[in-house]
């Protein structure tokens, strides 16, 4: 099994072509799953074509260039692909030895945000000033690392064999492993992140088989936590009126709701087959702010209609039931959690990001995987299906 | 699964993978409803508001088409002011409610705060007149006769005045040529309201906030027209309102001009003859009631006859109309609908009802031929007509022996008709009638148009009443219950009000002796408009045809290509051969020549040979009030009539304002002759005007050199006392020869006392008793 995989690294002690190694019944790209690639790649098309739209028009953005955003988003859509066969290259059992020092690293992005390197973008000191207007968020990377690094603590005594279940030391460090970077982002604000990653970390502690106490004892504390948070009156004033927005949609639909009545507007005017690629009138009227990163979905609502959005639903509904299939389907526990905290990402994010343009949640800043503008989502969502790639590939075939 | 090594894999874990999985497509599934329900289930919705969001629309209000007299002279258009609005919405973002605002525009403006205040507050159950009753969206106009350096102030110092605009627009003007101010023809116009749009938003025509529509006259009945449709772009804007695109644009279509058949020269006259009469008649002692007449109200009506065109429509009392243009004050409101000047906005010529008095008379005569009495058969004219023990007198209890029914119409014998109708009375079976009652005098008079409305293009017209059986019945149905409890409620001896309750609730359904008998003078119940009227003589003079009176002759479009003429139209034909017709003009002839109206044409110098006037006088009573003055004329062309309530005999005090509209309109001197170039309409204007290519109508030139002057209406009525119109009379005139006037009148009125149809002495209401014979 190991000499298979390792002859992609080129150690296998045959030596066959690039080409015939990669057409090989056994080889990876055989074994890949394909539907989960397949989706990610039509998500990301429709994603530069909706990017495209919000984009063209607004001037004041595009600095009088309409493919300007698009020609960056496939460059990004490149670059993302290239590292997610880089994971799946190096696979991710390779990459559990690297983890602590990527899960430095991350942390240590994330921290130089909070510095003056960060730059602040709609009320979040999210991103990272890299110089010749790249900017990169580290909350993405953060999401992968804590995944890793979770699972590598929480299955190295049960994949060892010496541990049906991680132990609450255990469990503790991993959760430690996670409050600090969370911390951190919190600092920034950028709420949407805290959230995803909580719910990441609530299903790592799922797959990982840790006990119910511990489970239940984390949705008691994130609950706690909120309501901490609330009371404390660390919000500032534009996430309070979010949620006041979420509570009440019809509340000053000019200011504070303006936002969610807009999309909610964008969306509903869609109807069966919407106005046509381009010519959406919210869309070409920018009355939606953030139209290409967090509000992308409004995009596909109002031009494509019930069945473009209904389509992004899907392939992301495939995309996660594939990625289940994985998790599943995996004879380590470190692979499972790892696919585990993934699904969960995806997931959550989707459901937050699509759900606020629909008004059923709150506003929260956060891009809508593989479709939204914005590169180091881009990167980390393919880093992620590498991760999967190479959990499927890795592990043994049916003996 | 199974042949997988189950290496480190609890079933814990697999059990919560399938929970995530679970968890995880439900969350995706919720997406997909909620898409669902705000896509398809609220598309619609959503889509209306995505326009709304996206399209700005630009609205270019239309100007109101013109309405034009027959010869193309404006009596109602456009003028640009200088308009200052204020806007509600701006005003009521302010900390005070746009208090300080509104000071300092009244003081800019000369004004009152108060009046300012008044004007910009919206209308409501508590609120009355003055108020904003039309949209509080749209800007309320404060004034719509700013100076130019009041506007100039306001725009200048845009910022001590938020929410105020000061622009020039165009407003409507009521130019009153001649003097002829046509108000109660012409209507009014007033900002439409909130109801109002919502209801045509789906129609032809949509109204916008700004519009103004015509709430009474020419104005509400050729409104759709007149309005025109305004222009709306339609422009896609960003979210900054940005202009993005033209989305469609529909172009201002300027309204129609309407062009009447009313003459503004004769109106004038009309309008002026009308209010002198009732001046004159305010002098006049009435026997009766022991003091002068009141004269509260009159109005004339000249037709063409061949048509049914109006040429002159005036109601008394008059008032400007254009009180009504950028907003009525509360003081003018009231004054226009309060009890003390006697409702000025009725037009009296559809609205005001009477009993008809003697001029109801051509319909008996009609409905005796028709029941079988001859034309020219004997009928006796007794001082008086006695059933069972009531007596019905002639007027003054003059006799003319046995005379036919064409005499009886000129010396208005009133026992010719009272015999006729007793006949008939009792052949549909009298007190106990017959199945299949022929009723010819209640027929006749529904066959003569009455109790219907004529049809005339103004609104609020009402069809008055032909008190026949079934309107008795209905009549006692409502009220039996009334009456009947009076009576019974009566203690001791009855008082003369409760017997006729008590008479009333026994036997109010039934049609008796003396109402019919009363009925066949045009006294009682009978109640007719003075359109009616009008458009029963010209049917005399046409040859029988009714037509359905019009003041709107041609619609002619913005552009002037599309002319839309208005075509007669009738609702009936008179039941008369061409032979009794022609007697009956005959007659008619008569009253004029030497019957009860002689004493104001045919023996008063009117040329007769020349131009043919037949007449009828009437002089109708109503309970507790004085008579009603009623006066039909018509010649070959044309058909007056003219009615004065609480005004005196029909002769008396028409006479002379009728005779001055006909001599106007002729150009007939005081010695009789015919001066053609003095004439103002010796003809029906059958053309009309020149409508030049871009539009305009060229209104036509006035022969009479030099005449228009004099017709301005700086002359009032109560200038001269014979009240001859400027342009009617002829400007020689001495107060001498007025003077002379004056003895003829006076002369006349007696003699009239005696000739005309009036039945002063009998009582209104017969009682029972003599009912039974």
């Amino acid at each position: 099994m190991s000499s298979r995989t390792f002859a992609l690294g080129g150690y296998g002690p045959r030596r066959r072509s690039a080409w015939d190694r990669l057409t090989a019944r056994d080889s990876i790209v055989w074994r890949m799953d394909w539907v989960i690639l397949l989706s990610g790649v039509a998500l990301a098309v429709i994603g530069s074509l909706l990017v495209y739209s919000a984009t063209r028009n607004r001037t004041e953005l595009n600095q009088g260039d309409p493919q300007y955003f698009l020609v960056r988003h496939v460059i990004s859509l490149g670059i993302g692909f290239a590292l997610m066969i880089g994971t799946v290259w190096l696979g991710h059992r390779r990459l559990r030895s690297a983890v602590p020092v990527l899960y430095g690293i991350t942390v240590l992005l994330a921290v130089c945000v909070l510095t003056p390197l960060g730059a602040t973008i709609n009320g979040s000191r999210a991103w990272l000033n890299l110089g010749a207007g790249f900017t990169v968020q580290p909350a993405e990377f953060i999401k992968i690392t804590v995944i890793l690094g979770m699972a590598m603590l929480l299955a190295a005594k049960v994949d060892a064999g010496d541990r049906e279940h991680p132990d609450h030391r255990t469990v503790l460090h991993a959760l430690g492993l996670a409050a600090l970077p969370i911390a951190i982002i919190l600092l920034m604000p950028d709420l949407g992140s805290v959230m995803v990653l909580v719910i990441i970390v609530l299903a790592v502690l799922l797959a990982s088989g840790a006990s119910n106490r511990w489970v239940i004892g984390l949705c008691l504390a994130g609950a706690g936590g909120a309501v901490l948070v609330w009371t404390l009156g660390l919000l500032d004033e534009y996430q309070i009126n979010r949620f006041a927005a979420f509570a009440n949609p019809a509340l000053d639909p000019a200011g504070v709701g303006y936002n969610t009545n807009q999309a909610r507007i964008a969306i509903g005017s869609g109807g069966l087959t919407g106005k046509g690629l381009f010519d959406g009138t919210q869309t070409t009227g920018q009355f939606v702010p953030e139209q290409q990163t967090d509000f992308v979905f409004t995009v596909a609502g109002e031009e494509l209609g019930f069945v473009g959005g209904g389509l992004i639903l899907v392939l992301l509904g495939i995309l996660i039931w594939r990625a289940c299939r994985i998790a599943r389907e995996s004879t380590e526990l470190y692979s499972t959690i790892v696919a585990a905290g993934v699904i969960a990402w995806f997931a959550f994010q989707a459901f937050e990001n699509i759900g606020m343009t629909l008004g059923i949640m709150p506003v929260a800043g956060l891009p809508l995987p593989f479709v939204s503008y914005g590169g180091t989502s881009m990167f980390a969502v393919w880093i992620a299906v590498g991760l999967l790639q190479s959990i499927r590939t890795q592990r043994p075939i049916a003996a | 699964m199974t042949n997988i090594p189950e290496t480190g894999r609890s079933s814990r874990v697999t059990i919560r993978l399938v929970a995530i999985q679970i968890l995880v497509l439900s969350l995706l599934l919720t997406l997909g409803g909620r898409l669902w329900y705000l896509q398809i289930r609220n598309g619609d919705e959503y889509q209306k508001q995505a326009k709304g969001n996206h399209v700005q629309q630009v609205v270019q209000p239309a100007t109101r088409g013109s309405i034009l007299d027959a010869r193309g002279v404006p009596i109602a258009d456009n003028e640009a002011r200088l308009v200052v609005s204020a806007s509600r919405t701006e005003l009521m973002k302010q900390d005070d409610d746009g208090k300080a605002v509104l000071e300092r525009l009244a003081k800019v403006l000369g004004m009152s705060p108060k009046t300012v205040r008044e004007k910009v507050r919206l209308c409501d159950a508590d609120t009355s007149q003055p108020c904003w009753n039309g949209s509080p969206y749209q800007p309320i106009p404060i004034t719509d006769d700013a100076k130019p350096q009041q506007a100039l102030q306001i725009r200048e110092r845009s910022e001590d005045f938020p929410g105020i605009t000061a622009e020039p627009e165009a407003v409507r003007r009521y130019p009153a040529p001649y003097g002829a101010n046509t108000a109660q023809a012409l209507g009014y116009l007033s900002p439409v309201t909130d109801e109002e749009i919502e209801k045509a938003k789906d129609t032809d025509s949509p109204f916008l906030p700004s519009d103004e529509v015509g709430r009474n006259g020419l104005e509400r009945s050729y409104d759709s027209e007149l309005r025109g449709s305004s222009g709306v772009t339609r422009y896609e804007v960003d979210n900054l309102g940005r202009v993005m695109g033209e989305a469609e644009s529909d172009k201002a279509r300027p309204g129609s001009s309407l062009i009447t058949s009313i003459d503004a020269r004769v109106q004038a006259v009309a309008e002026k003859q009308l209010d002198q009469a009732m001046k004159e008649a305010r002098k006049k002692f009435d026997k009766n009631t022991g003091r002068n007449y009141k004269a509260d109200a009159g109005a004339v009506v000249v037709m063409e006859n061949k048509t049914g065109r109006v040429v002159s429509m005036a109601s008394n009392p008059e008032y400007d109309p254009n009180a009504w243009v950028g907003g009525i004050s509360g003081k003018e409101y009231a004054k226009l609908t309060g009890k003390k000047s006697n409702y000025p906005l009725l037009n009296r010529a559809v609205q005001g009802l009477a009993a008809p008095g003697s001029i109801f008379k051509v319909i008996s005569t009609t409905a005796a031929v028709n029941a079988g009495y001859p034309f020219n058969g004997r009928y006796d004219c007794s001082p008086s007509f006695k059933i069972g023990g009531q007596v019905f007198k002639n007027f003054e209890s003059e006799g003319h022996g046995s005379i036919n029914l064409g005499r009886a119409l000129e010396v208005s014998c009133d026992t010719v008709f009272y015999r006729l109708a007793y006949k008939e009375w009792k052949k549909d079976g009298g007190n106990l009638p017959k199945k299949g009652a022929k009723d010819w005098f209640y027929k006749t008079a529904h066959q003569f148009g009455l109790g219907e409305k004529t049809g005339i293009d103004i609104p609020n017209e009402v069809e008055g009443r032909v008190p026949d059986r079934k309107w008795k019945k209905n009549y006692w149905e409502a009220n039996k219950d009334a009456w009947c409890k009076q009576a019974d409620n009566a203690k001791g001896r009855p008082s003369y009000a409760e017997r006729i309750a008590k008479e009333n609730c026994v036997s109010g359904m039934k049609m008796r002796a003396g109402d019919s008998v009363n009925y066949s003078i045009g006294q009682g119940d009978t109640l007719v408009t003075p359109i009616q009227m009008a458009t029963i003589y010209a049917a005399l003079s046409n040859g029988g045809t009714l037509y359905d009176p019009t003041l709107g002759k041609a619609v002619v479009s913005g552009d002037g290509k599309s002319v839309k003429e208005i075509k007669p139209q009738s609702h009936g034909k008179l039941p008369l051969g061409k032979k009794t017709l022609k007697q009956m003009d005959k007659a008619l002839q008569g009253v004029a020549t030497h019957g009860t109206a002689a004493w104001r044409f045919g023996e008063a110098g009117w040329p007769q040979d020349k131009i043919k006037m037949r007449a009828k006088t009437g002089t109708a009573e109503v309970a507790g009030k004085q008579t009603t003055s009623w006066l039909a004329t018509y010649t070959d062309d044309f058909t007056i009539v003219m009615t004065i309530s609480q005004g005196g005999t029909g002769s008396g005090a028409s006479g002379p304002a009728v005779r001055k509209i006909y001599d106007a309109m002729y150009g007939v001197g005081e010695d009789g002759g015919i001066d053609k170039k003095k004439a103002l309409l010796p003809k029906p204007e059958a053309k009309l005007p020149k409508i030049s290519k871009d539009g305009t109508i060229v209104a036509k030139r006035d022969k009479r050199r030099g005449r228009d002057a004099s017709a301005s209406p700086s002359a009032s009525p109560s200038a001269s006392p014979t009240g001859s119109s400027p342009s009617a009379s002829p400007p020689g005139e001495t107060p001498r020869a007025r003077g002379e006037a004056e003895a003829v009148r006076n002369e006349g009125e007696r003699q009239q006392r005696r000739r005309d149809g009036a039945q002063q002495a009998r009582a209104t209401r017969v009682l029972a008793g003599g009912q039974r014979p």
